[in-house]
């Protein structure tokens, strides 16, 4: 379980009222949190209902069709595109494909925001970039190997090692153990848990996966597809921390968190028109 | 186009009903045209913008060596056998008429000023930009696009710009190679296979061809080359998800190219050919 950690913090993260279609597709619709900092959020939700969206316009990768996102008090929307590349800078992204650089190393991909970003001379890349390896439990001869020939769980590591190498201050996981065997699950859950600690991190955690959610988390926030709700009803249906999962009333959430059909295959039935 | 029951709306059977929604149809379309357009503009200004600002030097040579060096030897045959192609075509009806030793002007003039430019950048439309638009589009789907630029690279910086040097600069150099070896081709089949006297193949070259027609066919080539970039990497950032996205992205690139140097080869042929006569006419006056 994760450590409790005091009320009352700076809101490093604050969606407002976000709204996002794609074309006549509405995706995300008036979405607002506020993330303190050090604060480990957890995204959970059927495939499809935006969680991946939302974390996209949190870095400012997407931009929202309404509504605003801040970061340390700056709305990114207000932001040159120089002006978001720095905020970046702040930000490590790990991504559900890992995303390395096909035409790079394992070593280059891991040393790519250090040669974007610092002036460092070679032999401080190389031994920064051997240091965040390790520190994922990745062997030095993976170093000059390319991503095609790591398994998925190296891959899932070496992109972790990337994404905090310039020490952000928030980190963002877009589904970390999806396809993963239950031994590197946790492998990547501890490795999660001890970027926290390193010092005031503030993760967001998309996943599906519900041990990794209460083991890392300490805030759940439980989101729901736009095509399954009423026109009035808010997008967020939980918001509390991983224990109240157990307690909630709600049957979507409930049903979520104990991994039951319930009614879903009848009603996608009904949707195919069987 | 999308049908009435795509866009949300009932199917209906009156007349004014499919007037209607015909008309919005193709209102649907003309806006996503518009749409498109406006997005490709916005595409093309941010990158010359970026242009302005040098890339990295490791993102440039592989891109120099790419589209340049590795398309040396496919550029030089397709120059080659045009050059030949020319000459086996001409001969019959330049002989009929006693000129065939015109056909060093004939060969090489059609050669510098439009078969050269076009057909190497046709061809590099297939090699390079089809390439290219897999390549970002592979990027695109796997989320590698998205990774530079969560790491405060830009991508348009790191991945268009270096590609839009390359050709600018490559294309125009393929093509003067392509010249070259369809000039060769040409004089190859000319003297050595149908005996055309030597002499006078060059002397009639020498007096039609001027240096004019060869620097508009790789003026027009530069245009080629940006045109060719700039539509394969927009194509490969727009890339639909999956494989049959990265196709598609590869086969539009191409499509789009091609028609894109033919529009472009008429205007640029109009200019080219208006600022010829201008040359021509002020020359002659200064006599």
């Amino acid at each position: 379980m994760a450590d409790e950690r005091p009320e009352g913090r700076d809101i490093l993260v604050k969606v407002d009222n976000v709204s996002m279609h794609f074309g006549a597709n509405p995706v995300l619709r008036e979405v607002s949190l506020e993330i303190p900092v050090g604060q480990t959020l957890v995204l959970l939700g059927e495939s499809g209902c935006g969680k991946t969206v939302l974390m996209k316009c949190i870095i400012g990768l997407i931009r929202p069709t309404r509504g605003q996102v801040y970061f340390n008090g700056a709305d990114l929307a207000k932001l040159s595109e120089k002006g978001i590349s720095q905020l970046r800078l702040r930000f490590g992204f790990v991504f559900q494909n890992a995303a390395l650089f096909d035409s790079l190393t394992v070593g280059q991909n891991v040393a790519f925001p250090l040669r974007q970003h610092r002036n460092m001379s070679p032999d401080e890349i190389r031994e920064l970039v051997m240091e965040n390896l390790a520190s994922v439990g990745l062997p030095d001869d993976v170093v000059n190997k390319k991503p095609a020939e790591l398994s998925g769980g190296m891959r899932k590591r070496v992109g972790l090692a990337r994404a905090l190498i310039l020490n952000p201050e928030l980190v963002l996981y877009d589904e970390p153990t999806t396809g993963l065997d239950p031994i590197m699950t946790d492998v990547i859950n501890e490795l999660i848990l001890r970027t926290r600690r390193r010092g005031m991190v503030t993760s967001i955690v998309v996943t599906h996966d519900m041990a990794t959610a209460r083991k890392v988390g300490d805030r759940i926030v439980m989101m729901y597809p736009l095509s399954r709700l009423e026109p009035n009803e808010p997008q967020i249906i939980f918001d509390g921390p991983p224990d109240q999962l157990d307690t909630v009333r709600d049957r979507r959430v409930r049903q979520f968190v104990k991994g039951e059909a319930g009614q879903r295959l009848m009603e996608m039935r009904t949707a195919a028109g069987q | 186009m999308a049908s009435a029951a795509e866009l949300g709306r009932p199917p209906s059977h009156s007349f004014v009903d499919r007037i209607t929604n015909w008309i919005a149809d193709w209102g649907q379309v003309f806006i996503e045209g518009i749409t498109a357009l406006g997005k490709f503009g916005l595409f093309v200004w941010r990158t010359l913008g970026w242009t302005m600002q040098l890339p990295k030097r490791e993102t440039i040579f592989p891109n120099f060596y790419s589209v340049g060096v590795s398309s040396l030897p496919v550029v030089a045959l397709t120059g080659t056998f045009i050059g030949m192609v020319l000459a086996v075509q001409s001969y019959a009806q330049f002989a009929q008429m006693g000129l065939e030793t015109r056909l060093g002007a004939v060969i090489n003039m059609t050669l510098v000023r439009e078969l050269g430019p076009v057909l190497a950048a046709t061809m590099l439309a297939g090699r390079v930009g089809s390439a290219m638009a897999a390549e970002l589009g592979t990027m695109r789907v796997t989320e590698q696009i998205d990774a530079l630029a969560s790491m405060g690279a830009n991508p348009i910086r790191y991945l268009v710009v270096p590609r839009f040097l390359a050709c600018l600069f490559m294309i125009p150099a393929l093509t003067a190679m392509a010249d070259f070896m369809g000039v060769a081709g040409g004089h190859f089949y000319s003297v050595w296979v149908l005996g055309i006297d030597i002499h006078h193949y060059w002397s009639n070259s020498a007096d039609f061809v001027s240096t004019f027609d060869l620097f508009s066919g790789i003026i027009k080539s530069v245009f080629f080359g940006s045109a060719i970039s700039l539509v394969a990497c927009y194509q490969g950032f727009n890339c639909d998800a999956g494989a049959e996205g990265v196709g598609r992205a590869a086969t539009a690139s191409f499509v789009y190219s091609f028609v894109v140097i033919l529009i472009l080869d008429l205007f640029l042929g109009i200019l080219l050919e208006s600022i010829n006569q201008s040359i021509e006419t002020a020359g002659s006056g200064l006599m």
